[in-house]
């Protein structure tokens, strides 16, 4: 963390470069002014240009290649991808081919969950054992459990290392390997599911499954009922999006969580058309600026002048959105899990059925890791108790496609982490034009052409830093999120 | 590390013996783990923290193995408690401390276009840090560079057709800057964790017994000629195939979900790569490539450009 002293008197600036236990590279800034952030920009320090390496190669590889842009969420990349070349190739998926992809995407969902609490996030509310890669740490982490809590927790990031393990072969059980999964295809999966398989990934669901309902869930509420301040900071614009995933039937019109948009308090109807991504601070050329990703753009421009970031700034109909649990759960709006409803009402103090229930609450940086427990736990019990009673044993997954000479799809999902979106145009039966649009894009974006903050530096506006050497509610913060 | 015998024996059955170096994990050198702890640093360039997310999926020995017993890891982004300047200062300083004799891991490729700019690490005193640079700088005083993953290896995807970075192979980057440290490449899309964790634990036990140079020129001699441990990667994958006699015969899938059959004609680049899959296979043994869909080669100097279109016959 660097510190500057602003020209204004009374204001600091903040630097944390990089920011950890994230997946890719990110630098925060912050000017604190009276023990509290009034400003933030956030900077994305990668750019790898995947558009550009996919131009002129068959359509087909786009689904193996785009899986490279995250190890944490291939599956992600897989889903989408596949989803815009299914798309553009004019094939329906087989009931089995989708409920498959469920399977496997879905327990790619409890890994990514699982990873993110325990071994990205939750060392910002427990102490690691003492020695690196746990330590050193900023002099006062403001690590607040009791030693007995704080020696459960330990055991648990421990556990949770199997545990994500096991999810790991539950996906590559049908998904071939993880990460990285050869499994899913355009047109359907790779593996029709045997008896035999499907026994080897209920039994491993099984222990997943125990973990998340009486482990995870209860860890979170209890470790938020130690930090309850928590609840109060990294609001953000309480502006929602979600595109939906896991489709319930064969035309993919029913998500397990659904599509939609909460935009300045009012429920919407989601429309890709309102898409566009801006780039006045982002390092890239002008003429990027304010597309549709069908007419989506990626021209670098590393020197450009008042810019800060390799990140676009997405907006849905002008607007920044939050995407991701917190997102899917507030535009779902499901009832929360008994333990939720019991440990709310317990260390709360809280009567509440469903998440909205929780009211501004959840838009926080405890709201989100809830939002991410009580996630995991709705997917862990569709797997349980929709997909491995609906899959066929020996029935066919795949469906056999053809490239056409031209043609364009688009591939909408939701990753872990948040809304994804893939776009691709074919001429000459090769891809002619590639466009991305990550979660961690949608959240971790910097000021758009119109001025607006991105959904994350907008919640770092009022996070408290008591003391300017411990900047720990600004890493929480942006943390909460999975960037 | 609590690494027993049995373990270990388990994390090189079927590859290390049948390549004639058994003698290399002999009891007494695996029981010198106990002495030998090496510090170990560990970069992501540009790369997508998949090799990360692989070697956390170790089973002999888990994770928490190795890193509570087996390594100090000092310097990793996507685990460490620590962040921003302190992280970053705190790997220089103890990599300063441990010159000549720290192990530098790297995951992802070096891109060098604008100067490095397209990837940058973290910054101290306001100066940033490109990966181009800091690769350099911790690589020098390394005793040696562990690349993991294809991306650090040879490029990958980063330095694939149409890129715009000039992405590049660490053991590029460093020859053209005179860097001498002797690299190990350990590629796949990602790394099986036991290659992973296996190359590691040799590295450390070859260390322990003959000293930091002996033990160092002993691992150089396990590599190939694309800087791959032999025991790992020295078999082909289509050689070794158990739909080989399919492919004898001449018999070849024309859907995915054939599985009678070979997956040549799929686009399968088995014959084109070599590595232990087809033995060791993925994640805990439940699946391999080939089994469920086909081989992309991604353990290759030429992958992705040279395996593409991959579902197309090679």
């Amino acid at each position: 963390m660097s510190q500057a002293s602003d020209a204004t008197k009374g204001k600091l600036k903040i630097a944390i470069d990089p920011v950890t236990r994230i997946e890719g590279h990110l630098k925060a800034e912050v000017l604190v002014e009276g023990g509290k952030v009034v400003d933030a920009w956030l900077s994305g320090g990668m750019y790898r240009g995947f558009e550009n390496i996919l131009v002129g190669r068959d359509p087909r590889d786009a689904a193996q290649l785009t899986q490279r842009l995250c190890g944490v969420c291939p599956t992600a990349h897989s889903t989408a991808s596949c989803r815009a070349l299914d798309d553009a190739f004019e094939v329906k998926v087989t009931t089995n081919g989708r409920v498959t992809r469920n399977l496997i995407f879905g327990a790619n969902y409890l890994q990514s969950h699982i990873l993110h609490f325990y071994h990205l996030a939750a060392l910002d509310f427990v102490r690691g054992p003492s020695k690196a890669p746990f330590v050193p740490r900023f002099p006062h982490p403001d690590l607040r459990l009791d030693e007995k809590t704080n020696a459960a927790a330990v055991d648990q990031y421990v556990k949770a290392l199997e545990i994500r393990r096991i999810c790991h072969e539950m996906v590559a059980m049908f998904g071939g390997k993880m990460p990285h999964i050869s499994g899913q295809v355009a047109g359907g999966t790779t593996e029709i599911p045997t008896e035999e398989k499907l026994k080897e990934y209920a039994s491993r669901f099984k222990v997943v499954q125990k973990f998340v309902s009486e482990v995870y869930v209860p860890t979170v509420y209890l470790i938020g009922s130690v930090y309850k301040d928590l609840f109060d900071v990294g609001r953000g614009y309480k502006n929602c999006m979600a595109y939906g995933v896991f489709p319930l039937d064969d035309e993919e019109s029913e998500f397990l969580l659904k599509s939609g948009v909460y935009i300045d308090g009012k429920d919407e109807k989601f429309d890709s058309d309102l898409i566009r991504e801006y780039v006045k601070y982002s390092w890239f050329d002008e003429s990027c600026t304010d597309l549709h990703p069908s007419k989506g753009k990626t021209i670098p421009q590393v020197h450009k002048d008042g810019a800060y970031s390799f990140v676009k700034s997405s907006r849905y109909n002008k607007k920044p959105v939050e995407v991701g649990p917190l997102a899917r759960m507030w535009v779902q709006n499901p009832d929360l899990s008994p333990m939720g409803r019991k440990q709310l009402k317990e260390l709360f103090g809280i009567e509440a059925t469903k998440f909205r229930d929780l009211g501004d609450m959840a838009f926080s940086i405890m709201g989100r890791h809830i939002a991410r427990a009580e996630e995991a736990y709705i997917v862990a019990n569709a797997i349980g108790d929709i997909w491995l009673k609906e899959v066929k044993p020996g029935e066919e997954t795949y469906v056999k496609t053809n490239i056409p000479v031209s043609a364009e799809g688009l591939g909408l999902t939701e990753a872990p982490r948040g809304s994804l979106l893939h776009y691709i145009n074919i001429k000459n039966s090769v891809t002619a034009n590639y466009q991305l649009m990550p979660a961690t894009l949608w959240n971790t974006n910097p000021r758009d052409d119109m001025g607006q903050r991105g959904p994350v530096e907008q919640a770092l506006i009022g996070c408290p830093v008591p003391d300017e050497s411990n900047p720990v509610n600004v890493s929480r913060i942006i943390r909460s999120f999975d960037p | 590390m609590s690494l027993t015998r049995r373990d270990f024996v388990k994390l090189c059955t079927g590859t290390v013996a049948g390549f004639g170096i058994s003698q290399m994990f002999n009891p007494e050198i695996v029981h010198a783990l106990k002495k030998f702890v090496p510090n170990c640093f560990w970069l992501q360039g540009q790369g997508c923290t998949g090799c990360s997310v692989s070697i956390l999926n170790s089973v002999h020995p888990s994770i928490a193995e190795v890193l509570l017993e087996a390594i100090n890891l000092d310097f990793h982004p996507t685990i460490m408690g620590c962040e921003g300047e302190q992280a970053f200062s705190y790997m220089f300083d103890q990599a300063k401390e441990q010159a000549g004799k720290y192990v530098l891991i790297i995951e992802g490729a070096v891109p060098v276009a604008e100067d490095g700019h397209f990837c940058v690490l973290g910054e101290i005193e306001h100066k940033d840090y490109t990966m181009l640079e800091t690769t350099i700088k911790m690589a020098k005083d390394a005793a040696l560079v562990v690349n993991v993953g294809t991306c650090s290896a040879y490029g990958g995807i980063p330095a694939a057709k149409g890129n715009l970075t000039e992405s590049k192979s660490v053991g590029q980057v460093l020859a053209e800057n005179g860097v001498k440290t002797p690299v190990v490449n350990i590629p796949g899309c990602p790394p099986h964790p036991d290659w992973m964790v296996g190359t590691l634990v040799v590295a450390i036990n070859a260390i322990e017994q003959h000293g930091l140079e002996k033990g160092l020129a002993e691992v150089v001699k396990l590599l190939d000629d694309e800087g791959r441990p032999v025991p790992f990667y020295g078999k082909n994958i289509h050689d070794n195939c158990p739909y080989l006699d399919q492919f004898d015969q001449d018999n070849y899938a024309d859907v995915f979900t054939d599985k009678s059959k070979c997956r040549y004609e799929l686009g399968c680049k088995g014959p084109l790569s070599n590595s232990d899959c087809f033995k060791r296979k993925w994640n805990g043994g439940v699946n391999w490539c080939v089994e469920n869909s086909v081989c992309l080669g991604c353990v290759e100097p030429g992958f992705p450009d040279e395996m593409s279109p991959f579902y197309e016959p090679c």
